[in-house]
């Protein structure tokens, strides 16, 4: 009796979790739903992708980038870290907004930006992974050896703890789609710390990253080697998160529109304008830092030099430019010129953690920008963890209360 | 044991922040550390070096490394510029001689054994150790494979082994420590025909180096690469041109490159014992600002009631 009971309670619990992963469709329907134009282009790439990063255990790391002995570090750590981590601070940024400062209304988006968050830092981690000579020793700086005076073990520490913290801060999304009220409580109850904890780490961490180039100030760009580059990133990096707020929700109501509700769709426009003021102001700060650490290293002469004007694009056509766009969308209350501008600063950021870690690093070797331009696997194995990354976070978003709220967890 | 404990707890201290309360020690990050005053260290002269690559093949044998694809003895090799790789610690490279074009010079590259090496600094397991005899070595049993120490040489220094799955590790020059230790001299010292390569006290080195230039100062420019260049190496070079017409960084910081980094670690524990108490005010302001709106709207609703 009691025996089968235990049966019929775990085939239920198969039942009920199938029902949850299929979203209540059978076998057959929800193959069916997955053909689409995405999908099948998500599938090519990853058949390109997925089978060079297992020959990287056959042939070395050679197979899958084309770092050197001068150039060890290339797109997996200037895309997948130095821009991917910048732009993953939503999750601090959103939340600090939100529980500490108490701006409340931006609760709609509050979920989505610490979703962004987490899965950013996650990924940034798998490109770590992908680019580390023996990646099943990441955590040697944690157990086996301590560098105490490398940025590099700072950034370890930080990245893996935060990781951890931006787990708690969505489990409750987790626990409400599992149904698990009594331990989603206690998983709510924490959410100050984990913020606090999360403001520590990432002012840390963030800044940090612009640290590690200070260590070679011979092999830089005087343009971008600054004594400034830690609160540049970090300063770079709040209105990183705050337009990238503005690009996940956009894309979010642009493709899953059937899957969120109205609490999100129908505060967001307002909310888009709010955040592209933020934005705006953010970038305004940032450019005044440059302005100070251009100033600072006096590189002024070297405005007129190809490099020079490479700088002026950054900062002109990457940087201004985006601010005054969302300025005019904030002031017009437009909110498609916003989330234009949203994007164009999303994008400047980008370039900017690709000219410190690629095009400013090295500049003085012969045939520099020749050696900086990828080679054909490292990009598709770029595009395969970026392909892998939207499907998570779709898989994530078309299931867990993120764009929508559960009725029983209001 | 005890030394792995303070370790730890130096690691515990500048991870939580608890380091404020103490000075912020460590070897390498402390600046205090000029060296032990013993070392040994290296002095090439490149006014003595015929390039005949004598020292490439005496350290490709005592260091057992690969066989190089090129023999030693053909000269071809100096058609390009090369740089030590996974195979080879050591190279040669060629140079036009501007003063007398009829004789080229010759310039051996290896890693530089630094002072306050950058790669050590960078190394986020601590892989790297600054040995009290002098040479700098790498332990590729905790390397991870980050390759922030390439980075960080301002030499081009480490190689790295691309091609190997399952042990890729750093490759670099190791100032034959065992021959030191074993009171022999570095390979590359012992088969060097000429006075190119001397190996010995980095102290007695600047001396000597110091007498070559002052007694003929017509063959010498008057410097010594590596005295003070990125905080000082104990390779030590003396030439008869001028170091970036070799190939030199001439551009480098007088101070060792972890200085740079220093104003940005000590901001690190004040974040961590200033973060909490600023944010927790501002949550803890935030709150009392809240209740004390909602507590206002009652107020008046309520009011607002009786009036009706
Ligand atoms: S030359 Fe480079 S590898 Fe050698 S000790 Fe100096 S920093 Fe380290
Ligand atoms: S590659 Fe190895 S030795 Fe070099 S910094 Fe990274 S972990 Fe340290």
């Amino acid at each position: 009796m009691n025996h089968n009971t235990t049966i019929t309670k775990r085939d239920d619990f198969q039942a009920w979790f199938l029902n949850k992963l299929l979203m209540g469709m059978t076998w057959p329907e929800y193959m069916r739903q997955m053909i689409t134009p995405f999908n099948v282009a998500a599938a090519i790439i990853l058949s390109v992708g997925l089978p060079l990063m297992g020959l990287r255990y056959i042939h070395g790391l050679e197979v899958v980038t084309d770092a050197s002995n001068e150039y060890p570090w290339g797109l997996f750590l200037g895309w997948g870290l130095f821009a991917g981590v910048p732009l993953s601070a939503t999750g601090f940024v959103m939340a600090t907004a939100y529980y500490i400062f108490g701006f409340k209304r931006y609760k709609p988006l509050v979920r989505l930006a610490v979703l962004a968050g987490f899965l950013g830092y996650f990924f940034a981690v798998i490109y770590l992974m992908t680019d580390l000579g023996r990646p099943w020793r990441i955590y040697y700086p944690m157990f086996v050896g301590f560098g105490t005076a490398s940025v590099l073990f700072l950034v370890a520490w930080h990245v893996a703890t935060y990781l951890t913290v931006q787990f708690l801060e969505f489990s409750p999304a987790i626990l409400e789609w599992l149904e698990a009220g009594r331990t989603r409580k206690w998983a709510v109850m924490i959410t100050i710390a984990m913020t606090i904890a999360g403001i520590i780490l990432s002012t840390l961490h963030q800044s940090a990253l612009g640290a590690l180039f200070l260590l070679a100030p011979a092999k830089m760009h005087p343009l971008w080697y600054t004594s400034y580059l830690p609160t540049l990133f970090l300063a770079s990096s709040i209105y990183a998160a705050l337009g990238m707020v503005i690009v996940v929700s956009t894309l979010s109501a642009v493709f899953l529109k059937k899957r969120a509700d109205d609490h999100f769709l129908g505060n967001l426009n307002e909310l888009t304008i709010g955040l592209g003021k933020g934005t705006s102001i953010g970038i305004l700060v940032y450019l005044a830092l440059k302005l100070v650490s251009l100033a600072h290293g006096d590189a002024w002469g070297l405005l007129g030099t190809p490099y020079g004007h490479w700088y002026l694009v950054e900062i002109l056509g990457f940087v201004l430019l985006p601010a005054l766009i969302l300025a005019v969308g904030v002031k017009k209350a437009s909110v498609g010129l916003v989330r234009f501008g949203g994007f164009h600063a999303v994008i400047g950021v980008i370039l900017n953690r690709i000219n410190v870690s690629m095009v400013a690093f090295n500049w003085k070797l012969p045939d520099h920008i020749h050696d900086i331009i990828p080679h054909w696997q490292e990009t598709a194995v770029v595009l395969s963890i970026f392909t892998l990354h939207i499907l998570v976070f779709r898989w994530i978003l078309v299931r867990m209360p993120v764009i929508y709220q559960d009725q029983g967890f209001k | 044991m005890s030394l792995d404990r303070r370790q730890f707890l130096k690691t515990v201290s500048v991870l939580t922040g608890s380091a404020v309360l103490g000075p912020y020690t460590s070897a390498l990050a402390s600046g205090e550390f000029h060296g032990w005053p013993d070392r040994y260290g290296m002095l090439t002269d490149f006014t003595e070096c015929v390039g005949c690559r004598s020292c490439e093949k005496a350290c490709n044998e005592v260091n057992h490394l690969p066989q190089p694809e090129v023999p030693f003895d053909d000269k071809s090799v100096f058609d390009t510029q090369r740089r030590p790789t996974a195979h080879a610690y050591t190279v040669v490279n060629r140079y036009e001689n501007t003063g007398d074009p009829g004789k080229p010079i010759y310039r051996k590259v290896q890693c530089n054994h630094c002072n306050e090496p950058a790669c050590a600094s960078a190394c986020p397991i601590h892989a790297y150790t600054k040995t009290p005899e002098g040479p700098v070595l790498y332990n590729e049993n905790l390397c991870f494979g980050c390759r922030y120490c390439m980075i960080a040489c301002p030499f081009y220094v480490p190689a790295y082994d691309y091609a190997s799955a399952f042990e890729p590790r750093i490759v670099k020059c190791v100032m034959c420590y065992d021959r030191i230790r074993e009171g022999k001299i570095p390979g590359c010292a012992e088969a060097c025909p000429t006075q190119s390569v001397t190996f010995g006290k980095r102290s007695d080195l600047l001396k000597l180096a110091a007498e070559k230039i002052a007694k003929d100062p017509e063959r010498y420019i008057d410097h010594i690469y590596g005295e003070r260049e990125a905080g000082g190496t104990g390779w030590l070079y003396i030439s008869g041109v001028p170091f970036e017409q070799l190939g030199f960084s001439t551009d480098l910081p007088e101070k060792p490159m972890v200085e740079e980094v220093k104003g940005f670690l000590s901001s690190v524990p004040v974040v961590f014992t200033v973060w909490p108490a600023l944010f927790g005010s501002i949550y803890a302001a935030s709150r009392h600002h809240e209740a004390y709106t909602r507590e206002e709207m009652q107020h008046q609703s309520k009011e607002g009631g009786k009036e009706k």
